[in-house]
């Protein structure tokens, strides 16, 4: 019981970024507004993000760029140890600009069909469409 | 990694992300989303990403407020949740 309760102390970021991507599936499930809907999206988006990035994290490892590079009389022995894993940073970059990019096309679409349909509210949509 | 600003920040995250599904406003909702994007940016400087904080600066807290901001003009602030 006592190393359970360890384990679980021990990872709490994992259960924040948990707590967040549920929100954000919260949101895209029961938000009635439109809007809401998309800002529950990028918390999703962004929970899975901060995910990946927390892998590369290690103990006592410091940001990946070289010491002493610039400075004329070499570096030496790289050791990989003493620098945080850049790979998911580069990885996660790429998604972050992807994610900019689907939230401009899903404004777009919510003002295409606030000018139709004159609300942004999903029950009043629906029943218009259902009248017509 | 400093574990007390870890743990602060991501309270503070999950406040703000809560928080900005809850106002009955959609520029508020708007406004709360840029200071969770601020907050993500924080920490990833924590962790040590720093590539990825500037970004999130950037292109997360500035351009996505203002396509949320020019959104929110062009169609109504009016919500029911």
């Amino acid at each position: 019981m006592a190393d359970i309760v360890s384990t679980v102390v021990a990872n709490y970021n994992y259960w924040i970024y948990i707590t967040l991507m549920m929100i954000g599936l919260y949101a895209i499930i029961a938000k009635n507004n439109l809007v809401k809907k998309i800002v529950g999206m990028n918390i999703f988006q962004t929970a899975i993000i901060l995910f990946y990035v927390s892998i590369g994290v290690k103990k006592g490892a410091t940001i990946p760029i070289l010491e002493h590079a610039h400075g004329g009389h070499g570096y030496g022995v790289v050791h990989a140890a003493e620098y945080a894993n850049p790979l998911p940073h580069v990885l996660m970059l790429t998604a972050i600009v992807v994610g900019v990019a689907t939230l401009g096309v899903a404004l777009a679409l919510a003002i295409r069909v606030y000018n139709e349909y004159n609300t942004l509210e999903e029950d009043e949509i629906l029943a218009q469409i259902r009248e017509e | 990694m400093v574990w007390p600003i870890d743990l602060a920040v991501l309270t503070l995250v999950v406040m703000v992300a809560i928080g900005s599904l809850m106002v009955k406003d959609l520029l508020g909702a708007a406004i709360l989303f840029g200071a969770y994007s601020f907050m993500m940016c924080l920490l990833w400087t924590v962790m040590g990403a720093v590539d990825v904080a500037f970004t999130e600066a950037s292109v997360g807290a500035g351009v996505s407020t203002v396509f949320f901001v020019g959104a929110v003009f062009r169609t109504s602030r009016r919500t029911r949740d």
